[in-house]
């Protein structure tokens, strides 16, 4: 036992104090949260803004209702060269009960919002000016839908993709180094069992994944990026480490081929980076091709976003786990097989 | 020495990788408390021989027992016995001098404080808080020795400990590893360098090509190498034409610096020079290894 816990003691030393490892552990899928996290923060939440020229109690309601954005103009031709010069999407022109709309082909999208809703707010006017009762109602309410703001899905992918990275590359090159340095060598000439220094090992892995989590998740939460946690949040750790292992033993396989550190590590980043990006790290897979969501599934990081995705902000019951954990335990105990088949102690 | 109290007891080891025979039917035995030499060139077969005492590697045949047992496959028994240095590389990151002893030494069960007192022994008590990457070659070669002994072991094996090392760190390596054999430890230690051997060994195996060429104390390998002693005199203090006509004298050459005589019987020679007052600059060089080595194999000894 002591043994055990004195490798976990040094191995932990050891991660804490190589500066590399801690900036790729920590701060370079940090960087990809924060980055992402402020470019993608206003998608969605922008309103048109339009040109107007003229006022009444359309451009009053107009203005209550928040639909759009107004840009007051006194001079009609200063309004259409804005949207001649793509500035705005249309102008509004208001001639006592004339109202003209002037909008830029090129955007169709927007030019055919403003159109709608312009048009909804003169038949509204209209309808009550005829005094006469509507004869169809409408209400509109919120839903909360499954498309999520940037920063929901982010958190999680990239939750996911950092602790992978971490795991795979702390076990592949933590296994050929010590392979090289001949560590393995005095630990198998040493009367102790395989499995503590393993487990060892995954322990100060699992820890690392932890500390991950909070951070990235403690970031996030911030008001300047707004990720909000469901109420199932802390489903969330049994995920992270079985993750952890999963990509451990991942990183045990690779290590078994490396001969050295470098290639250990360019085996594990052509492993990790295509995963990471067609599982849904960055971006949500729901919008990819349906092949690709297909080639995705192979992925078991595309299993682990969609459970941190589920269980972090869907705010989904323990019965999400079943799915995600089955595979990564599947995976841990397949891949983690085959590194036992092919692990070697001495180059 | 019985074989009851033998430490290593090896007998034909064979052991080829394809068609090199790296160890060739070796046979020999290390008592307790012995400082035992392998030398050889780099190729000899000196590591494999030691891979297969210390249980890393089986041989293809022969048999090995190490207190009486056999190392293969990895007996767990066995293995609190011995200590293995490895290279001077082979330690946990970015642990300092202390931590690494202490992780070594908790693979064995040895408390944190116990593991630390090491560093007094190969003379790093002062580095104890370094980072292992920050200490000199020697100093890293001391720890890595240290690490090898954390567990307080029977029996020792170094390979190569002062390869790489400047003369001054290898002179400090040897009051470490006679200290060592002072506690009693039996030591099993490959080396090219020969001198090193025969100031340290109680006994040296010779080998080339996977096989013992010699195997006897250093003293006993030189005698009986008849090889001439070489008595060297500065230039002008005898003639070549005297120094040939003394007593015992095989031969007398000179060159730019020195006159060199060659005799098989230093004494009268030395008592006649030193009736001439013919003394200055004088040098005697005996038989070393090295000559050992060129009689047996017919070449120049090249680490």
């Amino acid at each position: 036992m002591t043994a055990f816990k004195t490798l976990s003691v040094a191995m932990l030393k050891g991660f804490i104090r190589d500066k590399v490892t801690l900036f790729f552990t920590f701060l370079f899928p940090l960087m990809f949260l924060i980055i992402f996290g402020l470019i993608l923060r206003d998608v969605g939440a922008d309103k048109t803004r339009i040109a107007v020229v003229g006022d009444g109690p359309i451009v009053s309601a107009l203005r209550d209702s928040g639909a759009l954005e107004l840009e007051s103009y006194n001079d009609v031709d200063a309004a259409v060269q804005k949207v001649k010069d793509g500035d705005l999407p249309a102008a509004l022109i208001i001639r006592g009960q004339q109202l003209d709309v002037r909008f830029a082909q090129s955007d169709q999208v927007k030019s055919a919002t403003v159109l709608g809703i312009v048009n909804g707010f003169v038949d509204k006017a209209n309808l009550a000016a005829t005094g006469q009762p509507p004869k169809f109602t409408f209400a509109a309410e919120k839903v909360e839908d499954a498309s999520l703001k940037p920063i929901q899905f982010l958190t999680p992918g990239i939750l996911s993709w950092g602790v992978a990275v971490s795991a795979v590359f702390g076990s592949a090159l933590t296994l050929v180094s010590w392979r090289r340095k001949q560590v393995l060598r005095r630990i198998r000439l040493a009367p102790v069992s395989a499995a503590s220094v393993l487990s060892s090992r995954i322990l100060v892995s699992t820890g690392v994944a932890l500390v991950q989590g909070a951070i990235f998740i403690g970031i996030a939460s911030l008001p300047v990026f707004g990720l909000r946690l469901s109420g199932s949040w802390w489903l969330a750790i049994p995920l992270l480490l079985l993750g952890t292992i999963a990509f451990f033993a991942l990183g045990m396989l690779v290590g078994a081929f490396a001969k050295t550190e470098e290639a250990a590590s360019a085996a594990a980043n052509i492993v990790v980076l295509p995963m990471a990006f067609l599982s849904g790290t960055f971006f949500p897979v729901d919008q990819a091709p349906a092949w690709l969501q297909t080639v995705s599934k192979i992925f078991p990081l595309r299993h682990m976003n969609d459970g941190m995705l589920d269980v972090l902000v869907r705010g989904k019951g323990i019965e999400a786990l079943a799915m995600p954990a089955a595979i990564l335990v599947g995976f841990s105990l397949v891949v983690g097989f085959l590194a036992s088949r092919v692990f070697k102690w001495e180059e | 020495m019985t074989e009851e109290r033998s430490a290593v007891v090896v007998r034909d080891d064979r052991k080829s990788y394809g068609e090199l025979k790296a160890v060739d039917g070796v046979s020999f035995t290390v008592a307790e408390g012995e400082f035992f030499g392998i030398l050889g060139p780099n190729g000899a077969g000196k590591t494999t021989t030691l891979e297969i005492i210390e249980g890393l590697r089986e041989p293809d045949s022969g048999e090995v027992r190490l207190f009486g047992e056999s190392p293969w496959p990895r007996n767990v028994k066995l293995l609190p016995r011995i200590g293995v240095q490895l290279q001077a590389t082979s330690f946990f990151d970015k642990l300092t001098a202390k931590e690494q002893l202490q992780t070594f030494g908790s693979l064995y069960g040895v408390s944190r404080a116990t593991a630390a007192d090491m560093l007094e022994l190969v003379g790093l008590a002062d580095k104890a808080n370094e980072q292992e990457n920050k200490l000199s070659g020697g100093q890293r070669q001391r720890l890595s020795i240290a690490c090898a002994l954390v567990h307080d072991p029977d029996i020792v094996f170094l390979d190569e400990p002062t390869a790489a090392l400047d003369p001054q760190a290898r002179r400090n390596l040897w009051d470490v590893l006679r200290a060592i054999q002072e506690r009693g430890k039996t030591i099993v230690y490959t080396t090219h360098y020969l001198d090193e051997a025969e100031i340290l060994c109680d006994r040296v195996a010779i080998m080339d090509n996977g096989k013992i060429l010699a195997l006897d104390p250093p003293a006993v390998l030189v005698r009986g190498l008849d090889a001439p002693t070489h008595v060297t005199l500065q230039k002008g203090v005898l003639s070549v034409v005297d120094a040939s006509s003394l007593d015992g004298v095989d031969e007398a050459h000179e060159n730019e610096v020195s006159l060199t005589i060659s005799t098989r019987r230093p004494a009268p020679v030395l008592s006649a020079l030193a009736d001439r007052g013919a003394l200055d600059g004088l040098q005697v060089r005996t038989a070393t290894l090295e000559d050992v080595f060129l009689n047996l194999t017919g070449r120049e000894y090249r680490a």
